[in-house]
């Protein structure tokens, strides 16, 4: 006896309920198998973009305007190192970064503001130095808000965008103050900071003096240098968690 | 012997001196009288010693980015033009005190005219038929124009926050005592120019409002 005539014992002839059951089996089959190829053809769904986070840095005057004279060193140079510091720590905690100026060069006021333009930036700083007051002085434009339009004017765009200024000024007030550095908050008229379309602060840094006594901790110290550029960074990355929220 | 010819040009000569000689006296004569013209159109009244009025001023404090509102009691002039050139003009002598808490050089010399014009953007005086009709210009808003000298501009202290005092303080001041006046625009020398020290934009005119006194330092 061959192997065929023993599996035909095994198999009884099929009854009309089994047929029934072995079409339904198959169809399902060539259902999932439909299905799977369906999908491998398909394209892949994209996973959500992080959204994009900028911070535009102005480093204040350079090239032919030196700025303030501080104890040892211009405005210009001051402003451009921390810059370049600044930068460092931003990129570091994944905020991409645009710069006004990397060298000591001159950039037009209407300049600087083109670029923070054109960066469609979350958030604007323009750095200076005075050996006048004392810690971090915190200036948003002094422009009265207003709705933003579709083509805003070149001197007042920054009107669009002083609520969020404020804002920000918030942020980096409550940083720096937890930094142990002393801020004064204020509004200005500045050319460069009315014509940005983003949430933009004028930020100037002095000597660090205690209050009720002449001792101070100078701009040159590294240590206040980098406090403050630590503080700054923190804000920013509180900022941008701010931004993202929906 | 003495040519004719000779003696025709010495009396030809002596003629033209001395009438030259008149002419010049005559020119001398005329200029005196042109000067004494002048001075009887100089002012013959003695002049009046001012009373002493108090002015509000408000005072920049650099230590905690502040307007403090002080009063002065000053001799002022009725003309207001006058009157906010010597109030501005106390208020930079008390910048320029060796104690000052916003020390900037230059003193009350530093503002050279205060100008006093209709506001840009005047509206109509409204009139009741019990009410005189008044003119505007005579009642409404004024537009300050402060002209600056150079010297001060350019030895003002660079800064944000020291320029900003500066410029608000000087809108607040002008308002607190001249409440009419609600905008204030900036001259160096008769000249616009961008920055004061390098910061504060004096291209814009600025709202009198823009400046008010806080008692605190920290926000």
């Amino acid at each position: 006896m061959g192997p065929l005539e023993s599996d035909r014992r095994f198999y009884p002839p099929p009854s009309q309920g089994g047929l029934i059951r072995r079409l339904c089996l198959a169809l399902a089959s060539f259902i999932v198998a439909l299905g799977s190829i369906v999908a491998a053809q398909a394209p892949p769904v994209p996973a959500a973009p992080q959204p994009r986070f900028v911070v535009v840095l102005d480093a204040a005057h350079g090239g032919d305007d030196p700025g303030g004279k501080l104890d040892t060193q211009a405005e210009k140079a001051y402003t451009l190192s921390l810059s370049v510091k600044l930068r460092s720590l931003l990129n570091a905690r994944g905020i991409q970064v645009v710069t006004t100026r990397e060298s000591d060069t001159n950039v037009d006021t209407n300049r600087r503001a083109e670029i923070a333009n054109h960066a469609n930036a979350q958030a604007c700083l323009s750095l200076h130095a005075s050996q006048t007051g004392s810690g971090v002085h915190l200036f948003a434009s002094s422009l009265p808000p207003a709705p933003p339009t579709r083509l805003p004017a070149w001197k007042t765009g920054q009107s669009a965008y002083v609520t969020r200024s404020l804002a920000m000024a918030g942020i980096l007030n409550s940083a720096l103050q937890h930094a142990g550095i002393a801020v004064t908050l204020g509004r200005t008229a500045m050319p460069t900071v009315d014509s940005m379309t983003c949430p933009a602060i004028a930020i100037e840094i002095a000597p660090d003096r205690a209050a009720g006594s002449t001792t101070k901790t100078g701009l040159d110290d590294p240590g206040y240098q980098a406090s403050v550029a630590e503080a700054i960074a923190a804000a920013m990355l509180e900022w941008k968690t701010e931004a993202h929220q929906p | 012997m003495i040519a004719r010819y000779q003696t025709i040009l010495f009396g030809v000569l002596l003629a033209a001196s001395v009438a030259m000689g008149i002419v010049l006296w005559q020119l001398r004569e005329r200029a005196h009288q042109r000067l004494l013209q002048g001075q009887d159109s100089a002012p013959t009244q003695a002049p009046e010693v001012a009373p002493a009025e108090p002015a509000t001023l408000l005072v920049a404090n650099d230590a905690d980015n502040s307007l403090l509102s002080q009063v002065q009691t000053l001799p002022l002039p009725k003309d207001p033009g006058a009157r906010a050139r010597l109030i501005l003009g106390k208020l930079m002598d008390l910048y320029a005190a060796p104690d000052a808490a916003h020390p900037v050089p230059g003193g009350s010399s530093s503002i050279a005219q205060v100008f006093l014009l209709p506001a840009p953007g005047l509206s109509a005086g409204i009139t009741t038929p019990s009410s005189p009709a008044k003119t505007p210009e005579a009642s409404g808003p004024q537009l300050a124009v402060v002209n600056l000298t150079g010297a001060f501009a350019a030895s003002h202290p660079s800064g944000l926050e020291a320029e900003t005092l500066t410029v608000l303080s000087i809108c607040g001041t002008l308002h607190a005592n001249l409440p009419r006046v609600t905008q204030v625009r900036f001259l160096v020398d008769g000249q616009p120019r961008p920055t004061l020290a390098g910061h504060a934009d004096l291209t814009r005119t600025y709202l009198a409002t823009d400046a008010v006194p806080t008692e605190g330092a920290h926000p």
